[in-house]
């Protein structure tokens, strides 16, 4: 595989799925050291892993179904309490509709 | 003997006989606080009047019959990525600054119902990403052994705490190798358990399948005895694992007499401190005097361990860390336009440099065209690294290694190189990607003076094995003292 490059297009992507707004200068370095970090993981292609399966979970263990009961107790002012903004027993947000 | 020199499990002990109450121990907790953690700075947390209404319900607990369990009564650390109820839960970062969760992390409840008392809220690298606890938003912590020196990471807090004497045992978190690594350079001993042994509900995630909570303490057998009562079943965790075998200090005896201990060879090659090396082989000698045998061999895949350990942290923290938006939690940012500006500025504010980077690398190794060539790869090196470790483990009963490639470095010198800082979890992370239990026991120290970690790495589900291992070795090896007693404190 060629080697990756980390340019502004990339990065700018990056930051819209990272959800982070990022200064000029921030930005300049954050790209270095993924350039760093993307050229000491490709190491990886120096083997070969055709066949093999990936590993998300150490064990084989499948889903983990419950009744939908509910089992917790009504902590909505304990939880509303960490939130930097709330109204009327709800999280407050900017306005998202025009 | 100085009530403050015995272990979590005499504490209790003489709680029990009525040689000591809880309030006494809690004293030598908080007053050796007082006298250390100015410079130490182990603790985010401690909230005496909290602590000391518990020490009314844990005597009270203790005398009737409720808090009958080996641990009761001793005052307990736990790391600030692990849920409190009522009690602030920071992650060590300005993004939860304020956030007090409204509910106990398993673990936590299940201290409390063996009649432990926390003692505090301890500091960690920024939602356990570093190696140095030098990320954390609250300041750093420093290495008891020698204050100049940083106490390792991320669970630097916990392992700093034991070490300073400010609590008799602490919880950590290890996801690539956070118990074990500062473990190792604060001269005490700490444990990762088969993933799945400890609930993970309420553990703030840094990485999902790699996350464990576990054990640091004084000795081999405290750290028994706390696993013992952290683990267990729990269906609020659905990566739980039912087991049965959990009465983990029943294997603590002094017998290696056949043991067969397997070393890799890669790991005394290149990037190993000669110290650490000495340290590792007089330990390896010691236990082949005592009956166990003793080989080295090719584990295989070393090299690729790491980077392989980073895309699947990273890609998985940048998920999990999705949850920080300036809506549920403390941070917000105060000036933005928009719903998606809110987002962007209160993470970018929230955040701090390394916990930005990795979910920046996360997000660029999930997404779309890459994928593959990431992520999907590096899984596929977990299945072959998986597999080493099978192979190694058909032919030992564990595998033998140090906990880090050196003693702590000098503080401030680790975060410019952030590349290099993550190679010092080439012999941990492996275990992680793998499922396994490990430990790290004190087994010497370097030219000055610091303390060097030996780890027993066990196939999964054989933490028996490895404590028995551990604890023999630790009785061979004599008396290593905490930190505290050094400084004369």
């Amino acid at each position: 595989m060629a080697k990756q490059i980390i340019d502004d297009a990339v990065m700018e992507n990056v930051e819209i799925l990272a959800k982070l707004a990022l200064t000029e200068e921030e930005r300049e370095k954050a790209k270095e050291k993924m350039q760093e970090m993307l050229d000491y993981v490709d190491k990886l292609n120096e083997l070969d892993t055709e066949g093999i399966e990936p590993l998300a979970h150490t064990f084989s263990v499948g889903n983990v179904f419950r009744e939908d009961v509910v089992t917790n107790n009504d902590d909505r002012d304990a939880m509303l309490a960490n939130a930097p903004g709330c109204k009327e027993g709800q999280y407050q947000v900017p306005k998202t509709v025009q | 003997m100085d009530l403050k020199d015995l272990s979590a499990l005499n504490l209790a002990r003489a709680i029990k006989r009525g040689e000591a109450g809880v309030k006494d121990a809690v004293k030598i907790s908080l007053e050796q606080i007082k006298k250390a953690d100015g410079t130490v700075h182990a603790f985010l947390e401690t909230d005496e009047k909290k602590i000391y209404d518990r020490v009314k319900e844990v005597e009270a607990g203790i005398r009737s019959g409720k808090y009958t369990g080996p641990l009761a009564g001793v005052p307990v650390a736990v790391k600030d990525n692990i849920c409190t109820a009522g009690r602030k839960t920071t992650c060590a970062s300005r993004i939860l600054e304020n956030f007090v969760p409204t509910y106990d992390a398993e673990a936590v409840k299940k201290l409390e119902q063996a009649g432990m008392v926390i003692i505090g809220k301890t500091n960690m690298d920024e939602f356990a990403m570093g190696s140095t606890t030098e990320t954390s938003a609250f300041g750093i912590t420093r290495n008891p052994w020698n204050t100049n020196k940083v106490p390792g990471g991320s669970s630097g807090g916990s392992c700093a705490a034991v070490a300073a004497g400010e609590a008799f045992a602490a919880l950590g978190s290890d996801t690539g190798g956070s118990i074990r690594q500062p473990s190792s350079y604060c001269g005490v001993t700490g444990m990762k358990p088969t993933y799945g042994t400890v609930s993970r509900y309420g553990l703030i995630a840094y990485a999902s399948s790699l996350d464990q909570i576990g054990p640091v303490g004084k000795n081999v057998e405290d750290c028994a005895a706390l696993l013992e009562v952290i683990a267990g079943y729990d269906p609020k965790d659905s990566t739980s694992v039912q087991r049965k075998d959990l009465n983990f200090t029943d294997a603590l005896k002094k017998d290696l007499r056949g043991v067969k201990i397997g070393i890799p060879k890669e790991y005394l090659s290149e990037g190993l401190d000669e110290d650490v090396k000495k340290a590792l082989v007089d330990a390896v000698q010691l236990m082949s005097q005592n009956g166990a045998i003793v080989e080295f061999f090719s584990l295989g895949l070393v090299d690729y361990v790491i980077p392989a350990y980073y895309i699947i942290a990273s890609a998985e923290a940048s998920s999990n860390l999705a949850r920080f938006d300036g809506v549920k939690y403390g941070f917000r940012s105060k000036e933005f336009e928009g719903l998606h500006d809110m987002y962007k500025k209160t993470r970018a504010e929230g955040f701090g440099e390394e916990v930005k980077r990795r979910i920046l690398l996360g997000s660029f190794v999930l997404s779309s065209g890459y994928y593959d060539a990431y992520y999907l790869k590096a899984l596929k090196v977990k299945a072959m690294i998986k597999k080493a470790f099978d192979d190694a483990f058909v032919k030992y009963d564990m595998i033998l290694a140090p906990a880090a490639p050196s003693t702590a470095p000098e503080v401030g010198s680790s975060l410019q190189d952030p590349l290099k800082m993550y190679l010092s979890d080439v012999y941990t992370a492996g275990v992680n990607l793998a499922g396994l239990p490990a430990i790290s026991v004190p087994c010497g120290k370097d030219r000055n003076g610091m303390p060097i970690g030996l780890q027993f790495i066990g196939d999964c589900f054989q933490e028996k094995k490895i404590l028995q291992a551990s604890y023999a070795y630790e009785q061979i090896r004599g008396e290593f003292p905490m930190a505290y007693k050094k400084e004369g404190k």
